[in-house]
């Protein structure tokens, strides 16, 4: 081994497209490859948890994690890479902010069991049987990681020293953080390594808002014709991007959908979710109590909408549960 | 900044005393609430009012954070639609409570922690009714207690 | 601490009297206040808002170095002011101060002292927490323009445009009747000394009229108001007189060449007891002194085919003008007096006293008209079915003190009854009979007057009047309204036979009070009456600065009053005035011109037009000027990049965790 400094990937609660967006530096990664040692990466590279177990502590320069925290074994190996880095990077929408695994906080741990082992049209499960952590047979012993009430973003369970936001974070983002990190010029500790401007700044859509732009119906997308030159909002398409923080070059509206808000909310914005909520309900065109109603039932699931990637990481972090269980383990810090 | 030394709630344990955050707009409902002081009008003491200028000032965000601050309930108040001191400022709060309501229903906090009320300068009897009515309301609902529901169970799954 | 280094807050708990250590442990939380974090001074005292109390704060900030005060006392509304000055007075920005309202908002409406006490705590922290995240703040000063607007001329409207015009101010009246006069014109004598109303009011008309300062539109309506205090455009629509103010001489021979030889149409400033033509004056001394069309009578408006024998005495001055459209004017003003005035009851809605079913039953006003010497019968109190009453019957608080209609007091009816009692018994020499729920004469020389109706044989009997019918039980009751009432001096039913009744109606708010006060953007209080700024200390002022109140648009009054708090309410005016500029809340929103996007969320939400799109840098921007600091598009910026000095985010947040701290 030389002496290139050593950097770590995991994932947690992710569908992998992270790890498919550090693929896709394309070249790119070969730099990365060159200018670094990479001494774990479980989808790529056949190190174990022992090899981690093994470093010093702050042996790893950096370690970039993907993935919302779901299971003892994710925070488990938040803890173990926290240790052994020296810097570690939320990487992803799920890391930063929950991600999509986060809207699972809309529901209990018992009706998710409930719904995937055996309420779903594809399962078979005559007997009920719902996983355990741990599982005697006839002496032999089979454990599964413990399945949290709760979805947490990374930094819900340790001390997160960057974030690169997206869903997946693009190619750019990730080379410029990469870059930004070993340069040595590291930007201030609890940093999002992205522009702290709105979408908007950088879509190509707009100057085509009106000045003046206010609502009497939302649409989604699929009941449009979508205009692949005017603002989304100008055409009544919900599109988050005042909200959202910048530095996707508009890879969304480029394309001709809204922008669904996975770099989530900019540092002068607490909870993403509400201040989207207020932009767009304060341009309904409307005064009347009823007209307001039909004009919001035009927006179905509130939560999903302004939530999407980031219901752990908002003030209300989830759902509240009907009656509390008995709570066992400790409690998260407040964020 | 944590504080020096914690503090113990004053009221007993025989029964739970809700926690009303309420946002009043400096025109109405804060001079209505001084109406009530100055008319020596008795209320729950358990509102602890913030002001802003006007009700549209309200960030949904702010809402949100006391709940999750420990907050049983929040109120609103503001001018009556039409009697805004800022023209229309009570209507924008008012597009924004109703998606937030909403948002607050499929988050599974009950209706009756979160409400809008109008209350002009001059309605101090509205605010006392409007007061005591939601911690009423409040103190049957219990606490929210939303730091709890936000913990985990890595205990062991039981087989249905 | 926002890079304001080391935080030194100085915490002061008044006790305000008892108002506020009576039910709260100030003591207690001045011990407690210690232990906050950034908190170096803690102290209660009797009065914090006296000069011992102020010099306090003065002395410790010199001392102790602080460099953030924090005030428990009252509402923010007495004394925000009174404190930001004794911060300033110490050295430091006065926007390093933050004010706890643990009076009006806790002491006063708590019983339980531990709830209230810990109530206190909590705001109080909130306020230390929130104080650390202060920014010094200058406020914008912008001069006053010297113009005064008046609405309605009225005794009050008139006294106070006379006075502001008088020190040299120039006033705008604007009254929407053809005469200025309002109520006081239509009065005969006044309580309690008898002076002629007349006598003391025309000649005020008439100098409004003469007054180089005073500008005079009758026939007009305000229709907006823009701008803030010290500043405000004025839309001003003037309805048509259709006679040329710059050519009428106010000969009134129109009025008599008119086409009609006798007047027809109800004549409204006799409240429909007399009659007038279509072209007409509404009375002798009106001012302005010219006549007015009506286009709902006139033929010419009509039918288009009159004689217009009125434009032909008119003659070369072409005085008269058919076509004339109403006109828009706009204003500035720095000041406004509202003085609007009230509208009396109307008795039909209470059906049982058979107003507008017996001809005989008239309301207190029309029996102002009937004993005037200019009304409708030349002062001869002459019943419509052309009898001279001998018995009358004065019903008190119609319309007034009533659970079903109204409930306040109308301050008036009590004295002008039995001014109408003793002008009509001098009149006719009838018998008078008075029913009354209390007699209420506090002012000056009213209860000597009362005293003079005693002795003039006048009768009082206690009970409020509860019908008025025509059915006899025997003879002497033929023909007669009579009165159903119980004395509550003797404990019985009485029936009282008279010819006349007069009702003693209330004072109420206009019926387009509620649009007038939109208009000005003020406050109305439950009744309808317009809000003054504080009951006591404040009682010209509105919520809104610049705005100021005179006369009963504010409350039921009577004439000196009335006068008194016009003068009043010039005095706050001219004070305005001579201040030259007036101090502008700093609490206005401002961009993060580096963060903004330029999504235009915010822009279409600012009812002032304040935020504008700079295409050259495709961002918003606020103009200061015009931005009052709602906060509404601080609300909703997207991305959180509107602020709002004074209601910064952060110091919000920080308000919400310290009031919730406790936990």
């Amino acid at each position: 081994m030389t002496d290139k400094p050593k950097v770590a990937f995991y994932w947690c609660a992710s569908c992998g497209g992270c790890e498919e967006a550090v693929v896709d530096l394309a070249e790119g990664v070969l730099n990365v490859v060159a200018a670094v040692d990479i001494a774990f990466w479980p989808v790529a590279l056949d190190f174990k948890r022992r090899d981690v177990e093994a470093m010093a502590d702050g042996a790893l320069l950096a370690s970039f994690v993907n993935g919302a925290i779901r299971t003892t074994e994710q925070e488990e190996m938040a803890h173990l890479l926290r240790h052994k880095s020296q810097v570690l990077v939320a990487f992803g929408s799920c890391a930063q902010l929950g991600g999509i695994p986060g809207l699972a906080n809309l529901s209990s741990r018992d009706e998710i069991f409930q719904t995937v082992y055996k309420e779903a049209p594809s399962t078979v499960n005559p007997e009920g049987a719902l996983p355990k952590s741990l599982h005697r047979d006839n002496g032999d012993c089979v454990s599964l990681p413990g399945f949290y009430e709760t979805v947490r973003a990374l930094n819900q369970v340790v001390d997160v020293d960057y974030y690169i936001p997206g869903c997946p974070p693009t190619p750019k983002i990730i080379q410029q953080a990469v870059e930004a990190l070993l340069s040595g010029k590291a930007p201030e500790k609890g940093s999002v390594l992205a522009p702290d401007r709105a979408l908007c700044d950088e879509c190509p859509r707009k100057d085509t808002r009106p000045e003046k732009l206010t609502l009497t119906a939302f649409k989604r997308p699929q009941e449009i014709l979508i205009d692949a030159e005017k603002c989304l909002l100008a055409q009544g398409v919900v599109c988050l991007g005042p909200a959202t923080r910048g530095g996707c070059e508009a890879l969304c509206t480029r394309g001709n959908m809204p922008c669904t808000g996975c770099f989530g909310p900019t540092s002068r914005v607490r909870d993403f979710g509400a201040k989207a909520l207020s932009a767009t309900a304060s341009i309904i065109d409307s005064n009347d109590e009823k007209q307001i109603d039909q004009i919001l039932d035009t927006l179905p699931d509130p939560v999903g909408l302004f939530y999407r990637y980031s219901l752990p990481a908002s003030l209300l972090r989830r759902k509240k549960l009907p009656e509390q269980p008995a709570t066992k383990g400790c409690a998260p810090k407040a964020g | 900044m944590p504080e020096a030394k914690p503090e113990t709630p004053a009221v007993g344990p025989k029964r739970f005393e809700p926690r009303i955050v309420a946002f009043f707009c400096n025109w109405c409902t804060y001079l209505a609430a001084d109406l009530a002081g100055t008319s020596r009008m008795k209320y729950a003491p358990n509102m602890r009012v913030i002001r802003t200028m006007c009700s549209g000032r309200v960030d949904p965000q702010f809402v949100l954070d006391a709940f999750a601050h420990g907050a049983d309930g929040v109120l609103i108040g503001g001018c009556h639609p039409g009697d805004c001191h800022y023209q229309e400022g009570n209507y924008k709060a008012l597009r924004r409570v109703h998606l937030l309501k909403r948002l607050l229903r499929e988050m599974g906090i009950e209706e009756e922690r979160f409400r809008l009320e109008w209350i002009s300068a001059a309605e101090a009897d509205r605010l006392k009714t409007a007061v005591n009515d939601m911690v009423e309301k409040v103190r049957a609902l219990g606490p929210l207690r939303l730091e709890t529901t936000a913990e985990f169970f890595p205990e062991e799954v039981k087989v249905a | 601490m926002n890079g304001n280094g080391n935080l030194r807050v100085g915490l002061y708990i008044c006790h305000c009297g008892t108002n506020i250590a009576g039910t709260i442990d100030v003591k207690a939380v001045a011990a407690w206040g210690e232990t906050l974090p950034g908190v170096v001074v803690s102290r209660e005292y009797k009065y914090m808002c006296s000069d011992p109390g102020q010099q306090l704060i003065v002395d410790d900030v010199r001392e102790q170095h602080l460099n953030r005060i924090v005030v428990a006392s009252c509402s923010p509304l007495l004394h925000e002011q009174t404190f930001r000055g004794a911060t300033a007075k110490a050295g430091l920005n006065p926007f390093f101060f933050h004010m706890v309202n643990v009076r009006e908002h806790d002491s006063w409406v708590h019983e339980d002292k531990q709830a209230a006490t810990e109530k206190a705590k909590d705001l109080i922290r909130a306020a230390v927490r929130r104080v650390a995240f202060h920014k010094p703040l200058e406020k914008k000063r912008v001069p006053i323009h010297p113009d005064v607007l008046i609405v309605g001329g009225g005794i009050a409207g008139i006294h106070a445009a006379l006075t502001l015009a008088n020190a040299g101010k120039h006033v705008y009246l604007v009254e929407r009747e053809p005469t200025i006069g309002g109520h006081m014109a239509k009065f005969d004598k006044t309580f309690p000394t008898l002076d002629c109303a007349a006598c003391i009011l025309t000649p005020k008309m008439t100098a409004v009229k003469k007054h180089p300062n005073i500008t005079l539109w009758t026939l007009s309506d305000v229709t907006q108001i823009e701008g803030y205090v010290g500043n405000f455009t004025v839309t001003v629509k003037r309805h048509p007189r259709y006679i040329i103010e710059d050519l009428c001489v106010g000969c009134l021979e129109c009025i008599e060449a008119c086409v009609y030889k006798q007047a027809k149409y109800p004549d409204e400033f006799n409240l429909g007891l007399g009659k007038r033509k279509p072209i007409y004056i509404p009375f002798p001394q009106a001012v302005p002194q010219l006549p007015v069309i009506d286009r709902e009578t006139c033929i010419e408006f009509k039918s288009g085919r009159c004689k217009k024998t009125c434009v032909e005495v008119c003659g070369d001055r072409k005085a008269i003008d058919f076509k004339q459209q109403e006109s828009t004017e706009t204003i500035n003003v720095g000041s406004v007096i509202l003085a609007t005035g009230f509208q009396v009851f109307d008795a039909r809605r209470l059906p049982y006293y058979g107003y507008g079913k017996f001809p005989n039953v008239y309301t207190s006003l029309e029996a102002e008209r009937l004993i005037n010497a200019a009304g409708p019968t030349q002062g001869e109190v002459i019943l419509r079915d052309g009898r001279k009453p001998k018995t009358v019957g004065i019903l008190h608080c119609i319309g007034s003190r009533d659970e079903n209609t109204n409930r306040w007091c109308s301050r008036v009816c009590c004295m002008y009854s039995l001014k109408l009692a003793h002008l009509i018994k001098e009149h006719t020499g009838a018998e008078i009979f008075n029913f009354y729920i209390d007699i209420r004469t506090p002012g000056k020389g009213f209860e000597e007057f009362y005293q003079r109706l005693l002795n003039e044989g006048v009768h009082f009997i206690r009970g409020k009047g509860a019908e008025i019918n025509t059915w006899p039980l025997d003879p002497s009751e033929e023909g007669k309204l009579i009165i159903r009432v119980e004395d509550t001096l003797i404990g019985k039913i009485r029936r009282i036979p008279v010819d006349m009744v007069v009702l003693s109606v209330g004072l109420e708010p206009h019926a387009d009070a509620g649009d007038v006060r939109r208009l000005f953007n003020i406050s109305c209080s439950s009744e309808g009456w317009f809000l003054e700024r504080h009951p006591k200390l404040a009682p010209v002022n509105t919520f809104t600065d610049g705005i100021f109140l005179a006369g009963c648009c504010q409350g039921p009054k009577d004439i000196p009053d009335s006068v008194a708090q016009a003068g009043a309410a010039a005095a706050e005016s001219l004070a305005l005035i001579d201040s030259k500029f007036v101090e502008l809340e700093p609490n206005t929103a401002y961009i993060l011109e580096e963060a903004c996007s330029g999504c235009k969320t915010c822009i279409p939400l600012c009812p002032y037009s304040a935020i504008s799109f700079v295409e050259a840098k495709k961002k918003a921007e606020i103009n200061e000027a015009l931005c009052k600091g709602c906060g509404t598009c601080v609300a909703a910026c997207p991305s959180g990049s509107i602020r709002q000095n004074l209601f910064e985010d952060e110091e919000i947040f920080e308000e919400i965790k310290g009031v919730l701290a406790h936990a």
